[in-house]
């Protein structure tokens, strides 16, 4: 019996959100007395045997090319074979786009009661129950998983990643690896460095900057902080940004250590999607706009004398460190 | 062409968010219920822009949920779709909710099942999947667009770090967001049209229960906001690096 941790990698290499579900599945192989091992996917460039470090012993590979590109139920009959070889009960995936797409299949094939949007370790005193994050960060649901096998899709950000060291053996596994029906035409790269889910810092935007000329200064203040950028939902409708960097409610939930809002007046839709950051800076020329509710640290103020102030500081604090 | 749409009900963006009977249960008193957006702005409006283009098409709803949905499936009748099929019973969990659709599917042998990419209330992201895994049909997750050339759908799709075209052979499973379509404003014609408009009830299937929700909670209030003055932002990166030790 084994847990069994669902490996994904961009452009050749494994990405944080997979090192948080090792370090989360190793985590739970502890507390239910098995063993963790993880399942890789396709081809990389990285050394798998390092991935040890964060507490994985035995890392399995499907070595195909196919598998690189996302056909979410040939990679799920690759999975459920895997599945049957390791004896693995229980699965953990990053709830990351890749994650998203494969594990419900995973779940109807196995019938297999599966949990998404995970956002701690589960609770096995009595059964075997996850918490997750419902109605859009509002609030936090405790789910039992009633089934013998069982599938969780961890919410990135929620889990810090763990290194208690160590090397992973290599095992390659023999599976065969059907055709797929999904063909690719083309691909685009997503504009900013860092992936609005996975960042620890996220600088936003609203519609107080007035237009897409003022972004300078946010971009700015971002590379400066190793932040990637966001924005509120009108913002993205009126094209002043791309619709990938639209937070909230109907946009990408998100939970970075530091988010930093400057012009969004924090209506309840955009909240729902960032609420669940750790810390939340708002910038905000009205004292009475609701985000200051939900926020940390304030500067009530006009965000076109304000930010060129902060990007000063933070050079400075930069440039001494 | 055949298409089915499967909607589901939500409260309202704005509803305030309690639980009762030991936090066991949403507490929907009062609250205003709408169909999820992503059902209603993408998957829907894609769904009748098709029709439109293809006047043969036909066009299902189908929704999962007690009699109480019923004016959410209206309105969404009102902007378009020939029929809607109520699956008679509570939305359970992701997969109850996919097996009674792909239920309702295999009866009726669909080219194209749409989904939202999520509800905003239980946020699962996986009833098109389980949908796809059960009916053994592709499936495009997170599309931003979507084409139709005969028998064979064009799709951009999120992948991580970016996006991804692809191309499959119909039938196909697609959940949708954001780009897939704009959002419409029912008119007076629709909203009277669907007043006699087909909704269907059906029984369910009997479904085993693989999770069950124990409890909600909600997330802890923040601590008051802490003021900095706006002629001294560099106060506000101090804070940041030796208070929250963030930067
Ligand atoms: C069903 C539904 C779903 C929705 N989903 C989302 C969602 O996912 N995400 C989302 O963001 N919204 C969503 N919304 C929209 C949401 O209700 C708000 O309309 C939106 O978040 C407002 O965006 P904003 O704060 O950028 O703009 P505004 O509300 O216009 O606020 C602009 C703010 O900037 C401030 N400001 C102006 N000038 C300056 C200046 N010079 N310096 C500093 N501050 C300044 C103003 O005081 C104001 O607070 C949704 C709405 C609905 C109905």
């Amino acid at each position: 019996m084994s847990v069994l941790i669902f490996i994904d990698h961009t452009d050749g290499h494994v990405k944080k959100t997979s090192l948080e579900a090792l370090s989360y599945g190793a985590k739970v192989a502890a507390q239910t007395g098995n063993a963790a091992e993880g399942i890789l996917l396709g081809t990389v460039a990285d050394d798998l045997t390092l991935l040890g470090k964060y507490g994985i012993k035995k890392i399995n590979r499907v070595n195909n090319e196919i598998l690189n590109h996302l056909d979410p139920q040939l990679i799920a009959d690759v999975l459920a074979e895997v599945v049957k070889q390791t004896g693995a009960k229980i699965i953990v995936f990053p709830n990351n786009v890749t994650g998203k797409a494969i594990a419900p299949i995973l779940s109807a094939k196995l019938k297999a009661g599966l949990v998404s949007g995970v956002v701690s370790l589960p609770d096995t005193s009595n059964g075997f129950i996850v918490r997750k994050s419902v109605f859009s960060g509002k609030a936090f649901a405790n789910v039992s998983i009633n089934t013998e096998i069982k599938i969780i899709s961890l919410n990135p950000n929620s889990y810090q990643i763990q290194e208690p060291g160590g090397t992973a053996e290599i095992v390659s596994l023999d599976i065969p690896v059907g055709a797929s029906k999904i063909k690719a035409l083309s691909t685009s790269k997503s504009s900013g460095d860092i992936p609005l889910s996975e960042a620890e810092i996220v600088v936003s935007g609203g519609r107080g900057l007035k237009g897409p000329e003022n972004w300078g200064m946010i971009e700015e203040l971002a590379k400066l902080l190793g932040a990637a950028t966001a924005c509120s939902r009108p913002v993205a409708d009126e094209h002043w940004r791309p619709h990938n960097e639209h937070v909230g409610q109907t946009g990408l939930a998100i939970a970075p250590n530091l988010y930093i809002a400057i012009g969004i007046s924090g209506a309840i839709q955009h909240l729902a999607g960032v609420n669940r950051s750790k810390t939340i800076v708002v910038i905000n020329k009205d004292p009475e706009a609701p985000f200051f509710k939900a926020a940390n640290y304030g500067i009530v103020g006009d965000a076109f004398e304000v930010v060129p102030k902060i990007i000063q500081a933070v050079k400075q604090l930069k440039g001494a460190q | 062409m055949k298409i089915l749409v499967c909607i589901s009900k939500t409260p309202d963006t704005t509803a305030k968010i309690a639980f009762k009977d030991n936090n066991t249960k949403f507490a929907a008193e009062g609250v205003q219920w709408i169909i999820n957006p992503y059902d209603e702005w993408y998957a829907l409006v894609r769904a009748i822009e098709l029709k439109e283009k293809d006047p043969s098409t036909t066009l299902h709803l189908v929704t999962v949920a007690t009699a109480d949905a019923d004016p959410v499936v209206r309105k969404a009748l009102a902007l378009g779709g020939d029929e809607a099929i109520r699956v008679n019973a509570d939305s359970h969990d992701c997969y109850y909710v996919a097996a009674q659709i792909a239920e309702v599917a295999k009866q009726n042998s669909y080219d194209l099942i749409f989904t939202g990419k999520e509800t905003i209330d239980y946020n699962g992201s996986s009833v098109g999947g389980i949908i796809a895994g059960l009916l053994n049909m592709t499936y495009i997750s997170l599309a931003t667009k979507f084409e139709l050339n005969g028998t064979t759908a064009t799709v951009t799709r999120e992948i991580e770090g970016g996006e991804e075209t692809v191309q499959a052979a119909l039938p196909v499973v697609v959940s949708c967001q954001k780009g897939v379509a704009e959002q419409r404003i029912p008119n007076m014609k629709g909203i009277m049209g669907a007043r006699t408009k087909p909704l269907k009830i059906m029984e369910p299937v009997a479904i085993d229960m693989l999770t069950s929700v124990v409890s909600f909670d909600l997330p802890q209030a923040k601590a008051g906001v802490k003021l900095i003055p706006a002629d001294n932002p560099a106060e506000l990166v101090r804070l940041l690096h030796e208070e929250a030790k963030l930067i």
